[in-house]
């Protein structure tokens, strides 16, 4: 694609296939308000695609949020997003895009560590954001698909994850 | 989401004082709830006016009693009234 090496995030000791996902409790934001959810709860309503996005605005996050509505993923599964950004930044995302999909503020990026998703920005002092990541899980959030960012930018594996809520959903 | 847990939900404004006051009487009367936070924005709170009638906040749902009403003085008066001492509920 390009003719120089693209940055490589370090190694990520993520959770795989077959383990649980770590539950967390953070503001979940809908296109009407935010509520205080677990992961638990939510997913206890079915299988569950789990996505870790860069902070709203970021050019990332709108091709993955523009890619996830045209496949039209949420037809089959809960569509969740995790970033840093804020419920206010969240409730401006849900309007342009991520159409019937909910998600999570975690400003600390306290939940991105519990997955070993965690990117600390060169230029942005102190902002720690969540890799681009995706987790596909089942109603007790054991880990069906598993697919964790290893480069700076790099998208999740589209076909991938349409074949994986094939074979499990 | 989950039948378990709080059975009153309040809809809320961060930082409106409205909102803070209710809050405390429901932490003063030791009853749980659930917080759902809207828009600052009036236009864009239809999820309150679905349930209470009115775009303003505070408002609450009980779904214990049925009760759904807005108006801080008006859900103080409630709460105390039906979960305060020598109330109802």
């Amino acid at each position: 694609m390009v003719d120089f090496e693209v940055v490589s995030l370090p190694a990520s000791d993520h959770p795989t296939v077959g383990e649980t996902a770590p539950d967390f409790t953070r503001p979940l934001v809908n296109e009407e308000y935010w509520e205080d959810a677990s992961l638990s709860s939510l997913v206890a309503d079915g299988p569950t695609l789990l996505v870790f996005h860069p902070m709203d605005g970021a050019f990332p996050t709108t091709y993955i949020w523009k890619e996830i509505d045209e496949r039209g993923f949420v037809a089959d599964v809960q569509v969740v997003g995790v970033s840093i950004s804020s419920p206010y930044e969240h409730k401006d995302l849900l309007k342009e895009r991520a159409a019937d999909a909910r998600l999570f503020s975690d400003p600390t990026a306290e939940v991105a560590a519990a997955y070993d998703v965690e990117h600390d920005l060169d230029g942005m002092a102190g902002v720690t954001e969540h890799r681009p990541a995706v987790f596909l899980l089942d109603e007790e959030r054991t880990i069906q698909y598993a697919w964790v960012a290893e480069e700076w930018p790099e998208f999740p594996a589209y076909d991938e994850i349409a074949a994986a809520i094939d074979d499990h959903v | 989401m989950s039948d378990s847990g709080p059975h009153i939900t309040l809809y809320r404004l961060q930082a409106c004082p409205f909102c803070e006051r209710v809050v405390r009487v429901l932490d003063e009367l030791d009853l749980p709830y659930h917080s759902r936070f809207v828009e600052p924005m009036h236009a864009d709170r239809n999820v309150v006016k679905r349930v209470s009638g009115k775009r303003s906040v505070p408002a609450i749902v009980d779904e214990n009693t049925g009760v759904k009403m807005s108006e801080s003085a008006n859900i103080v008066e409630y709460l105390t009234k039906t979960y305060g001492e020598g109330g109802v509920a």
